[in-house]
């Protein structure tokens, strides 16, 4: 270039940056924001105040119904319709049946061991929640495997033989485990077996010996929850008499939890190189997903028994519950085969010429992956799962949806339905609001690490 | 670089002449289309191997059969000694003497480069973490990106990623590495930088087959050079004799096209 030459030669000006100027007034700060978003051009002015006159309309006829008309104490709805007829919500109908919204007919003086069931299963996943936590992958494991069964003596109480003890045992086993491997590992960064390794075989024994004293001390805790299960009675209670949230949370926790691994088993199976198999998988999930819910719930409820031996008799919940699982699994197979279609074929590869076997290389490298782009949808699934169990209304359960509707069939409250159901709709909004949270939190989180 | 050290680890391996690996008149099919075509070829330990061609000729299928990636169906596939087999456990086996570096790098996307390096070494081979990451540090060390240990694949450029793979197929610490076009996903920049890395690990001894466009590696590195066309080893021969006088026509015409355009 010419012209580098002759600059280079002569002085370089100096280049001095002008000071910064405060940005004028009317565009920052809120006023700058409504300017920009709400009031920017005449057409849109004109659009916030209409939008903004029906969300006013909107929200002060709900609050007028449900708060300021609203009554709070009556006996009767007679009373209610007296003191502001149909312009107030009846409140003390709701508050009158809360329980029974939350838990059903389950016996008033055993509501707490609902309550302390779900407290056991709040303080099992706790931990996974906490930074210093290491051993999450287990906490995880043992709340599917072990939880069930402690929660279903809480649930269900009655005889236990001593298989029934054994299990209950494992699941405070795996309850008590939980927290003391996360208060070890809070401490001093080791598990709990760990830790007691080192203390009981602490003289000059290798790390393997002294983990083997480690797991004995576990021994050593399933041994005293075996004194405590055996010391505990709790009455029977049937499972006829649950309902409500406990019984959609029930049913959902389930469908729920078994959906994944089940879904993921299916997924596989439908892309595996063995034709029995595909042929299996790819039956069962073609056949559970043409099918409604409503007519699988029908078919375990009125068919199944019909097809059992007689004198067999399977509980009516346990019906619907496997009907709700079998739904879920074939769903869930498909969004989780979605995921696997998106993972290059490199992936398979490379993990196949570094050595890895077909489960490892499913486990640690493309499940992972495959779950994560499916987050979205796979939190979706669990939602709709979730509302779905309202359809055990109709082959009789009580369930949240049911409960909220014999309000209404109250000889004291006849007629009441609006307001359980706005009650459960807060309710269900409530529990899906949260999940959906918690995926788009999820989200930001393994993307955080992953990407640029 | 130094061509003597070269010249001289050729030497001692043409002495040992072990077998590394021996196909032995294999044939493959996809469908009814034949790709590899009576292949007969031997490679001995400490020999690097260049193999180049044009586009669906064959090449990129016959080093990913030697590691099973592709299943032949027709001759044998012999690695230090043992035979691919139906018995999958020894497949495996044989499979653990072999690594392979991809052209699109196909790096664990979501594990970081430590652990991409220690994964396969953790679970296939039962190594400690600590000592897994000590393996891992050490070839990252020797593909000059220790310090992006605790980056995530996407987070490095095109170059970087590709000698992670290298890297991470070293730690299962293998007596063979195949390379499959490892640079032809790479900007032209950072072609170098591979390479590098790859003249490298031929200078320690390394048995390695290098599918690749790129002929002065091969000039400066391969003992032989291979030029395969519809399925078919159509020349091999020391690279000098390769390049400048190369016997078949069909040679000739493909290093006209790829020298002088």
């Amino acid at each position: 270039m010419s012209d580098s030459t002759t600059t280079t030669k002569t002085q370089p000006l100096i280049f001095q940056p002008k000071p910064e100027r405060a940005a004028p007034p009317s565009t920052v700060g809120v006023i700058g924001w409504m300017r920009e978003n709400l009031f920017s051009s005449v057409s849109n002015t004109l659009m916030t105040i209409v939008g903004a006159y029906i969300v006013y309309t909107f929200l002060s006829a709900v609050l007028g119904w449900a708060v300021f008309n609203a009554v709070w104490q009556a006996e009767d709805r007679r009373e209610c319709l007296d003191l502001v007829g149909r312009s107030g919500a009846c409140w003390p109908g709701v508050i009158q049946w809360f329980d029974n919204l939350i838990y059903g007919l389950y016996p008033k003086d055993q509501l707490w061991r609902i309550n302390f069931g779900f407290l056991a299963l709040i303080l099992w996943v706790a931990p996974l929640w906490i930074k210093r936590v290491q051993s999450k992958v287990a906490i995880g494991i043992t709340a599917v495997m072990l939880y069930p069964f402690l929660a279903s003596y809480f649930f269900l109480g009655g005889e236990k033989g001593i298989i029934w003890t054994v299990l209950i045992s494992a699941g405070l086993t795996g309850l008590i485990w939980v927290w003391l491997t996360t208060f070890t590992e809070i401490r001093s960064g080791k598990s709990f077996t760990r830790t007691m390794g080192e203390m009981l075989g602490a003289s000059g024994k290798s790390e393997e010996e002294q983990l083997k004293f480690g797991r004995l001390s576990l021994i050593g805790v399933f041994a005293i929850s075996m004194l405590l299960v055996s010391q505990w009675e709790l009455s029977f209670v049937s499972t006829r008499q649950w309902g409500g949230l406990f019984l959609t949370l029930v049913i959902s926790g389930i469908g729920i939890t078994f959906s994944m691994p089940s879904g993921i088993l299916l997924a596989l199976g439908r892309r595996s190189t063995m034709p029995l198999i595909r042929l299996l998988c790819t039956g069962f999930i073609e056949l559970f997903r043409s099918v409604p819910l409503i007519t699988i719930l029908f078919m375990f409820n009125t068919m199944l028994p019909l097809f059992l031996p007689v004198g067999v008799e399977v509980n009516q919940l346990l019906r619907a519950i496997v009907a709700v699982c079998l739904f879920a699994a074939a769903y869930m197979a498909e969004v989780i085969r979605g995921g696997l279609q998106a993972i290059p074929k490199g992936q398979y590869e490379a993990a196949a010429a570094m050595g890895l076997g077909y489960w490892q290389a499913t486990a640690l490298i493309i499940m992972p992956q495959a779950l994560k782009i499916m987050i979205p949808t796979i939190v979706g699934n669990f939602i709709g799962l979730f509302k779905d169990t309202t359809l055990v209304s109709i082959i009789g359960l009580f369930d949240l949806l049911n409960m909220a509707r014999s309000v209404g069939e109250d000889s004291r409250w006849l007629g009441l339905f609006i307001e359980p159901f706005f009650f459960i709709t807060l309710i269900y909004f409530f529990f899906c609001f949260l999940m959906s949270q918690y995926s788009i939190n999820l989200e930001r989180k393994l993307e955080a690490g992953a990407r640029r | 670089m130094s061509t003597d050290t070269i010249e001289q680890t050729v030497a001692s391996a043409k002495q040992s002449g072990r077998k590394m690996i021996e196909l032995v008149g294999m044939n493959k099919w996809y469908g009814n289309f034949q790709v590899l075509k009576d292949i007969d070829l031997t490679v001995y330990e400490g020999e690097r191997i260049v193999v180049c061609g044009p586009s669906g000729s064959g090449k990129s299928t016959m080093i990913r059969c030697i590691n099973q990636l592709e299943i032949h169906q027709e001759g044998n596939v012999i690695v230090n000694g043992k035979a691919y087999g139906k018995d999958e456990k020894q497949n495996d086996l044989i499979r653990r003497d072999i690594g392979m570096v991809f052209q699109s790098f196909n790096l664990f996307p979501h594990l970081s480069v430590l652990e991409n390096c220690t994964m396969a070494q953790i679970w296939v081979k039962e190594t400690p973490k600590a000592e897994a990451e000590a393996v891992a540090m050490h070839f990252l060390e020797r593909v000059r990106i220790p310090e992006q240990a605790l980056k995530y694949p996407l987070q490095l450029s095109g170059g970087q990623q590709q000698r992670v793979a290298i890297a991470r197929a070293l730690c299962m610490n293998p007596k063979i590495m195949l390379f499959d076009e490892p640079t032809s996903a790479l900007d032209p920049e950072m072609i170098n930088e591979v390479l590098e890395a790859m003249i490298e690990l031929a200078k320690s001894g390394m048995t390695m087959i290098v599918v690749t466009h790129e002929m002065n590696f091969a000039r400066k590195v391969a003992d032989r050079v291979i030029f395969m066309d519809q399925g078919e080893i159509v020349e091999q021969a020391p690279p000098h004799e390769f390049f400048d006088n190369p016997r078949y026509d069909r040679t000739q015409l493909f290093l006209s096209q790829i020298l002088h355009h």
